[in-house]
């Protein structure tokens, strides 16, 4: 018997228990820590358990890659420290990938302040029934420049799945996110093109956001064509505080206060309480205290999507849904504006000025409400016809 | 004559290698550097080695710190109001981690974990981590970090376990940081402007400083800044003394130049605007360390500020500072609960 497992351990556990899981993080931290220009760090196959952050800092052309997001799996179940799974700092042309980051304890992957960073084949998640505790968010790259993340999934982040915050030039493309809060998240950003996703299964499918309070104040030319945007009605689990815990159930498509915003091609399919949301910073009832903040979307084009919903209440608890359900019943229309323009950007008879219009039009299925915030949903109508261009 | 020139040559070379040696490498051990006499264990400083302190410092999971600075030979600072002292090329300084077996009787039966060397040079700071051996001889240079289980006795008589985590050197740059640039926290003339006990006597560090020629362009006294130390009252009140400790243990990271310059969050002592110091503030990606709290921070409701919360929890995805703590700070928490619920 003894001989018999003596053998098992042999054939079964040598090739893959060749060092301990300690040993894997220390191995692997000092890779990372001594990495030259050039190096590529190969990841093995396998689940790996860490407890530590994993760190690379102030590294130019250094990729990390494992054998696919499927076979290399670094769990941070057991994670005692650091706010992260991986962390990339002051960096220059950073590639990750194939692999997964599973269960951290905050963030899954974090890159700042790094020009150039790529992930391909990359997954974070959290398993288990998505809820608040959670991480944060799964792709987090952040004060950066040049970002793409390609062909990656992010699942069960109890804040944004794929989030890119306070960056420039960015392509979110053929990836997949579900069971997240926010499925996609572009937030304070510039210049980012969100292609080919598939965003199913969260409470908001895509969100295009600028907030105040941040150090990149603006965000804006941001364009979203070509994705499937569909039955994003999971119940929100973001804990309080969070500004996507303000997201309603069943969004599709959410604007916060962004310019310059072409969304088009997109299959909007069964989001049960907007399709698509466009709002003001004021709609979120949050006070607004940076002075250099702008709260108003505006220059906003949607067009040629084709948007689907089933007969049905909206779903969720948000405050919003309760009042398009009172509205408008089981039928309510797939875009909803809460109506509040930059009064700066009006001319005398109260029109947009040229080129900086909120335009939906060409959509399959189009229709639209205004919500009438301003008036305290006063005279909250359907608009389906009130969101062409003049100018 | 030919003798002579090979010679030359030789030497040229060897001087060649030996400053690409030193640009490269470090000592392994903490016994080379040679910052201490007799036995290594006992941090009796070498000469020109010079202990200094801080008002307030971080908390570090309980451990006790000893600092000492060595400047080259014959160089010195100058005196600056602000900001951490620009020390001059090949500045080193020196913070060694231990725990006392027993807190009531500190500095005797020391477990001593870590020394810390941070190294001044041309261009930037480096940071080097030496973890001390079982036997507590010596301390061998570690790049990837550790985690070591410390016992000790506390103040009130309790026994503690802590599980002491070294932070690998990408992590302490995660701190020591200010634009991307390596840099030391502490030494700052407000955060020296207190007494040390010397050789000679105990003394305020800044005129030893001066006294020694490690300072320069000193100001007459009265126009010196000085942070106030956390826990007492006598230093200052609970607002200067709320705002040392969160100076101290958030800025580093919360300040326009840190790597917290993403939350809008900025905690240094001179911030002012009200928003960015947290009060009403909505958190911006604090997921699930907003602890269902809707603001930073709640004046006078501490128990609803996120700032509490992340001093309070334990959870490594929530705490706050995120490296260098895995105990709660019971004393510090206390404060800032105090200088919230106490706000006007």
């Amino acid at each position: 018997m003894r001989l018999l497992s003596f053998l098992l351990l042999f054939v079964i556990g040598t090739p893959l228990v060749s060092f301990s899981q300690k040993d894997f993080q220390k191995k692997y931290q000092s890779l990372f820590i001594l990495a030259e220009s050039g190096d590529v760090i190969e990841l093995p196959e396998g689940v790996f358990q860490l407890t530590n952050t994993l760190s690379l800092e102030g590294k130019k052309k250094v990729t990390i890659r494992g054998k696919g997001m499927n076979k290399t799996i670094l769990s941070f179940k057991n994670q005692t420290d650091g706010a992260e799974g991986i962390r990339v700092s002051d960096g220059t042309e950073i590639l990750l990938e194939g692999f997964t980051v599973q269960d951290a304890k905050g963030d899954a992957i974090k890159t700042m302040h790094v020009k150039g960073i790529t992930f391909h084949d990359v997954k974070t998640e959290w398993t288990g029934t998505p809820g608040p505790a959670n991480g944060g968010y799964g792709l987090y790259p952040v004060q950066c420049e040049g970002v793409v993340i390609d062909q990656c999934e992010a699942i069960g982040a109890s804040d944004a799945g794929i989030y890119v915050g306070q960056s420039k030039d960015i392509v979110v493309k053929k990836s997949k996110a579900y069971h997240n809060v926010a499925g996609i998240e572009i937030e304070n950003s510039l210049h980012a093109e969100v292609v080919d996703n598939e965003a199913w299964g969260n409470s908001g499918g895509i969100l295009v956001f600028d907030l105040p309070d941040l150090v990149q104040k603006k965000g804006g030319q941001v364009k979203v064509h070509h994705n499937n945007i569909h039955d994003n009605n999971y119940v929100n689990f973001a804990p309080k505080g969070n500004v996507v815990a303000s997201v309603p159930s069943g969004t599709g498509l959410m604007i916060l206060a962004t310019k310059e915003i072409e969304v088009f091609q997109n299959n909007i399919v069964n989001n049960q309480s907007a399709g698509t949301l466009i709002i003001s910073y004021m709609t979120t009832g949050r006070p607004i205290k940076d002075k250099l903040y702008d709260p108003f979307p505006s220059a906003i084009s949607i067009h040629d999507n084709v948007y689907e919903r089933k007969i049905g209440l909206p779903v969720g608890t948000d405050p919003l849904a309760a009042i398009l359900g009172k509205r408008f019943g089981e039928n309510v229309p797939h875009i909803i504006s809460d109506g509040i323009r930059n009064p700066t950007l009006l001319d005398a008879a109260g029109k947009w000025i040229a080129g900086q219009c909120i335009s939906i039009v060409n959509n399959k299925g189009q229709s639209i409400a205004n919500l009438d915030v301003q008036n305290n949903f006063k005279n909250i109508n359907r608009a389906d016809d009130s969101f062409k261009c003049e100018n | 004559m030919l003798r002579i020139v090979s010679i030359g040559i030789f030497c040229i070379v060897c001087l060649a290698s030996f400053t690409i040696f030193q640009k490269k490498t470090y000592p392994d051990k903490l016994s080379e550097w040679n910052f201490f006499k007799g036995k290594l264990s006992d941090l009796s400083p070498a000469k020109e080695v010079v202990p200094y302190a801080l008002n307030t410092p971080l908390f570090t999971d309980y451990a006790e710190k000893s600092r000492f600075v060595r400047l080259p030979s014959g160089k010195f600072v100058q005196y600056q109001s602000e900001g951490v002292l620009h020390f001059p090329e090949g500045t080193a300084l020196i913070k060694t981690f231990y725990y006392s077996a027993d807190f009531r009787n500190p500095g005797k039966n020391k477990n001593i974990i870590e020394t810390r060397v941070l190294i001044k040079e041309q261009e930037e700071w480096k940071a080097l981590s030496y973890v001390w051996n079982d036997d507590q001889t010596d301390a061998i240079r570690e790049i990837a970090g550790d985690e070591k289980q410390v016992q000790f006795i506390d103040k009130a008589g309790n026994p503690q376990k802590v599980r002491y985590v070294i932070p690998n050197q990408n992590q302490c740059k995660g701190c020591h940081n200010v634009n991307d640039q390596m840099m030391p926290i502490g030494p700052s003339v407000a955060q020296l402007n207190g007494n040390v006990s010397y050789p000679s006597g105990i003394e305020n560090q800044l005129k030893y400083w001066n006294q020694h020629g490690m300072m320069q362009n000193l100001p007459s006294f009265a126009t010196i800044p000085k942070t106030a130390v956390w826990n007492d009252p006598l230093s200052g009140d609970l607002n200067a003394r709320a705002r040392a400790y969160l100076a101290i243990n958030c800025a580093h990271c919360h300040r326009r130049e840190g790597p917290a310059q993403t939350s809008g969050l900025f905690l240094t002592e001179s911030e002012t605007d009200i928003t960015a110091l947290g009060i009403n503030k909505a958190p911006v990606a604090a997921g699930t360390g907003s602890g269902g709290r809707l603001v930073d921070i709640q004046a006078r409701d501490a128990n609803a500020s996120i700032l509490w919360y992340r001093m309070q929890t334990n959870n490594p995805g929530e705490r706050m500072p995120e490296l260098g703590r895995s105990l709660v700070h019971q004393e510090g928490l206390a404060l800032i609960k105090e200088w919230i619920n106490k706000m006007k």
